[in-house]
């Protein structure tokens, strides 16, 4: 099959026609139809997309599947995966069937909520297939809009100003990436992928309003890339959209933010940034460094001090994406297995994470840490799932979130010691601020009259955090399923890259040595 | 002059004899009785026209001594124009029979700005270029004050009136400059006397007074002010027809006008352009902000958008009159669809015009508020809408003729400009509960609503309905 891609793609946006057009929502079986069709298309899609997984050939650097037709002004509809992107789809298709599992409940607007989280599936599946310029644009900023609806509509008290924010940060971001793309555009003459990632941008030095700007276009594109990437990441200090966003946001869409649409920024480092402009992200790899070292320090701090639950693991996300960054611009084999291990293990962690507070926010209406304390003694399974993901949060050996941070670590240590230490002093103060968040919500004696007739986890959210469990497990304690499968691309591109680097050093040590 | 000179013009000569026809029919007829039979007719003789120009396959030609221009790009302007007027005005009729409007004055005056338009975009000379602006906008400002009762329309309609004329003066004494330094008034005559370095000032400061008096009419800033009063003030209908037709007749006006005549010097005006496209993005986007009323929004919105055309132009390239016709056509397909909307907003049978009268419209009209939706998010520019594209198209020509700047400087006003489009989507969807609008608007409007919607998606999906090719042909009869 050999538009095997588009089907994933179009599969959850057919549903969501179906839905738009078909179903009624007046009464409670139509209702429930509502909910199983939109099941069975994203358990659908998962299943489609095994067999993307399986046919897949790891040895191949190259992009698969790929499928390719002509669209405007020699734009193109060209869709493929390699070892970077096809376990993003993955992941993608994966958590969708958890995601809408977890919204079973939902009884406000059920069909538009539906059909809003369809259609966000297939945007998110665009971005990492995508293999041309404006195609990946397009799936990137397209998904603002389900998601602004998601946030707004069917979000908390302050939905309007956090939807309105996570909008206009993530639309500023990405326009100055559009401009950006204009111009590589008109550099290469293509908006290809698979040609642009072949195309040597250029790297003089360029002067522009008097400011002398190393790497030339390059920096510039760069920068402009990074505006929009670190903001979707997100990096301090560009992260406060995101505490706003997680908060306000209903659980299914605070799942979804954080285990996939945050991946897009690190997907998208790894596509763009990293391979198209090597020698600018050389130059501005301290930079990068720096801001994370910052987020990690920083944003756990914060963490600490949280009162919100939500808020306190969107803070978590953050300083978790630090990892990210650190290692894929780290540039080596390490560092990139371990950021996009990291990325993976995360979309488990803390969605799972958010699915807890989902679990106890349903029943008691609060997400303030303070209403809770002492859940065990009610919820007996209910704090054994919590403390699990609470420990992979941390980054306990045998669970996925060690093997990322460790990779990380290692990928860095090699590089930048200095800002390894500060790295991994956000180790402890994750230990710090999760532990004590699973303390004061779970253990301890009830005392609080509200939290006396709390129930512990239906056996449909017990389904749902199965699946993640096993997922996170199996990746602590058998890590290369996925090293294996990203291994030999990340390999080529840490070649291509410093060979790139080198390039331009020889270049440049030449044309110094010889204006002496 | 001679018979052929008339074939070149024939569309033309067809409308005006047309509404001069109706015009004396009717009065001996039964006048106002009439009044919906008038729309209808127009309407149809619009279409066809549209038709006749669109599928005709006569040479391109200029005609009267080349005062007249027939040529792809004008064709293209006079599909464009006929076919936007011809809904427009049906459009409207439901309005115009519930606030006692319905005259059968109003479609033939609208035939007649029309044929002004159809003069301007086709303009070979100054002279030509000022009789059709001049019979365009005559007719527009009685229009915008059809509503002789309503204090504002009439206000409207005055200051429409003084400030139109204020422009057109500019406009003439340009004009005059640069008949006097170049020695005539046809356009190929001004190209051959400014094949040079740079302008004799005296044709600078001609070329600079036209652009203002042409600024005036596409309505961009700094030259905007009387939009928002006039869009607010003049009755619905009309401002829906202000927002359309007459844009792109003063765009490819002024794209004539630029490259016609001053194609030799591009850059002694590109930077006027660029400045005035520059002051209309962030005036358009920032100056919306504030606005409650939607047609005074829609004003400020196409003074945004006027911004964007005009960043495609201020690339002074073939490409970038493609990227503008490209902005202009989905501009005016997104504005009908609006206003459309804007047509049907009604409580008690009165029209509403505040944005929080939008409250939860979600709620009782799924189908219509997903359709503003679309077009709220296709006029903010964020694909896959087809909003989107007019935008990569003026990016691209910007930033091809090496003015990054702007291109920078555009997508950071569609930024701003984005808070306001998706205000009302926010109003739509997650509003407070207030008391419904008026469920049973007439079917025409939602058609229309939902086509121009439908449209914004599927051209993304069916790469723009070949529009791209029509206007990269419009663009190299223009710009060479």
């Amino acid at each position: 099959m050999s538009n095997l891609l588009s089907l994933i793609t179009f599969i959850p946006l057919v549903a969501a026609i179906i839905l738009a057009l078909v179903a009624r929502s007046d009464s409670e079986s139509a209702l429930r139809n509502v909910k199983i069709l939109t099941m069975s298309a994203t358990v659908f899609t998962f299943v489609v997309s095994l067999f993307v997984l399986f046919g897949f050939d790891p040895s191949n650097t190259g992009f698969q599947f790929v499928e390719e037709r002509n669209w405007l002004v020699g734009l193109q509809y060209k869709m493929g995966v390699d070892g970077i992107s096809i376990l993003f789809v993955m992941l993608t298709t994966f958590m969708m069937p958890l995601v809408i599992a977890a919204s079973w409940n939902v009884t406000y607007r059920l069909k538009e909520y539906m059909i809003a989280f369809l259609v966000l599936e297939t945007l998110m599946i665009g971005v990492f297939c995508a293999l041309d310029l404006v195609l990946f644009y397009m799936f990137f900023e397209a998904g603002l809009i389900p998601m602004f609806l998601i946030i707004g509509v069917w979000g908390g008290k302050k939905r309007i100003y956090a939807s309105f924010k996570f909008f206009l940060y993530t639309f500023l971001g990405s326009v100055l990436m559009l401009v950006a793309m204009v111009a590589m555009f008109a550099d290469a003459g293509t908006t290809d992928l698979v040609l642009l990632l072949d195309h040597n941008f250029g790297s003089e030095t360029l002067s522009v309003a008097g400011f002398q700007i190393i790497g030339g276009a390059q920096t510039l594109m760069w920068l402009a890339f990074f505006a929009s990437f670190a903001v979707k990441m997100p990096m301090w200090p560009v992260h406060t959209w995101l505490p706003d966003a997680h908060v306000q946001a209903p659980t299914a869409g605070s799942v979804v933010l954080a285990a996939i649409l945050l991946k897009m920024g690190g997907y998208g480092f790894l596509r763009f940034s990293l391979p198209m402009f090597p020698i600018a992200s050389d130059f501005l790899t301290p930079l990068v460094f720096w801001m994370s070292a910052i987020a990690i320090v920083y944003t756990s701090l914060v963490a600490l001090a949280q009162k919100d639950m939500k808020k306190l693991i969107a803070y978590s996300s953050v300083a978790h994406m630090g990892y990210v960054t650190l290692g894929i611009f780290a540039a080596n084999q390490q560092g990139i297995d371990g950021a996009i291990f990291q990325m993976l293990s995360h979309g488990f962690i803390s969605g799972a994470l958010f699915l807890c507070v989902g679990v106890i926010y349903d029943r008691m209406h609060t997400r303030d840490i303070d209403a809770y304390g002492g859940v065990i003694n009610n919820m007996p399974s209910y704090a054994l799932v919590f403390l699990f993901f609470t420990m992979a949060n941390v980054g306990l050996p045998g669970t996925s979130g060690f093997v990322g941070e460790f990779l990380t670590l290692v990928g860095i240590f090699k590089v930048n010691t200095w800002v390894a230490l500060f790295a991994a002093s956000g180790v402890i103060l994750s230990a710090a601020y999760a532990l004590w968040l699973y303390r004061r919500v779970v253990l301890g004696d009830l005392i609080k009259e509200s939290l006396k007739s709390i129930t512990d986890m239906t056996s449909r959210e017990k389904m749902v955090f199965a699946p993640l469990i096993a997922m996170t497990l199996l990746l602590g304690v058998y890590p290369a399923l996925i090293l294996d499968i990203i291994g030999p691309s990340v390999a080529a591109l840490v070649e291509t890259y410093h060979s790139n680097v080198a390039d331009h050093w020889i270049i440049h040590s030449a044309t110094s040595t010889a204006s002496y | 002059m001679n018979a052929s000179d008339f074939s070149v013009v024939l569309p033309e000569v067809l409308l005006s004899l047309y509404a001069m026809l109706a015009l004396v029919v009717f009065v001996y007829t039964g006048k106002d009785k009439h009044a919906v039979f008038s729309i209808w007719l127009t309407s149809g003789v619009l279409i066809l026209l549209a038709a006749i120009i669109g599928f005709g396959q006569s040479a391109e030609s200029t005609a009267f001594n080349d005062m007249f221009t027939d040529d792809s790009f004008s064709r293209f302007a006079k599909v464009f124009i006929l076919i936007s007027a011809a809904i427009v005005l049906v459009m409207g009729q439901d309005y115009a029979s519930k606030r006692d409007m319905l005259k059968f004055e109003y479609p033939l005056l609208i035939a007649l700005a029309v044929v002004g338009m159809m003069v301007m975009v086709s303009a070979g000379s100054l002279l030509t270029l000022y009789m059709g602006l001049e019979l365009q906008s005559l007719a527009l400002y009685v229009v915008a004050s059809f509503r002789r009762d309503s204090a504002k329309s009439t206000e409207a309609g005055l200051k429409y009136f003084v400030l139109g004329a204020l422009s057109s003066g500019l406009l003439l004494y340009g004009s005059s400059l640069i008949y006097g330094f170049a020695g005539t008034t046809q356009f190929g005559g001004i190209l051959e006397a400014t094949q040079v370095e740079h302008l004799s000032v005296g044709l600078l400061l001609g070329l600079v007074f036209v652009l203002a008096g042409l600024a005036f009419k596409v309505s961009a800033a700094p030259f905007h002010m009387w939009t928002p009063d006039v869009y607010e003030g003049a009755p619905t209908p009309v401002t829906a027809f202000l927002a359309t037709a007459p844009k792109i007749a003063a765009m490819g006006l002024f794209a004539r006008v630029v490259h016609d005549a001053f194609g030799g010097v591009v850059g002694d005006w590109q930077q006027i352009v660029a400045v005035l496209s520059l002051i209309s993005m962030f005036l358009g986007a920032i100056a919306a902000i504030g606005q409650r009323d939607i047609k005074r929004l829609m004003a400020y919105s196409s003074i945004a958008h006027m911004g964007f055309a005009l960043m495609g132009l201020a690339s002074g390239t073939t490409f970038g009159v493609q990227a503008m016709l490209i902005y202009m056509v989905i501009y005016v397909m997104m504005n009908i669809g609006a206003f459309a909307f804007i047509l049907s907003m009604e409580r008690d049978g009165r029209l509403v015009s505040n944005i929080a009268d939008l409250q939860m419209y979600s709620m009782y009209e799924p189908l219509k508020a997903l359709c503003v939706t679309a077009l709220m998010f296709s006029m903010a520019g964020v694909p896959p809408m087809v909003g989107f594209f007019g935008k990569f198209y003026v990016l691209r020509a910007a930033y091809d003729a090496g003015l990054a700047w702007l291109a920078i400087a555009g997508v950071i006003a569609s930024v701003i400009g984005a808070f306001y489009y998706i205000r009302i989507v926010y109003f739509m969807y997650f509003g407070d509960e207030t008391e419904p609008m008026d469920s049973h608007s007439p079917r025409r409007l939602t058609v229309i609503l939902v086509v121009s919607a439908a449209l914004m998606l599927l051209g993304t999906f069916f790469s723009l309905f070949g529009l791209e090719k029509l206007a990269l042909t419009a663009a190299i009869s223009l710009a060479g």
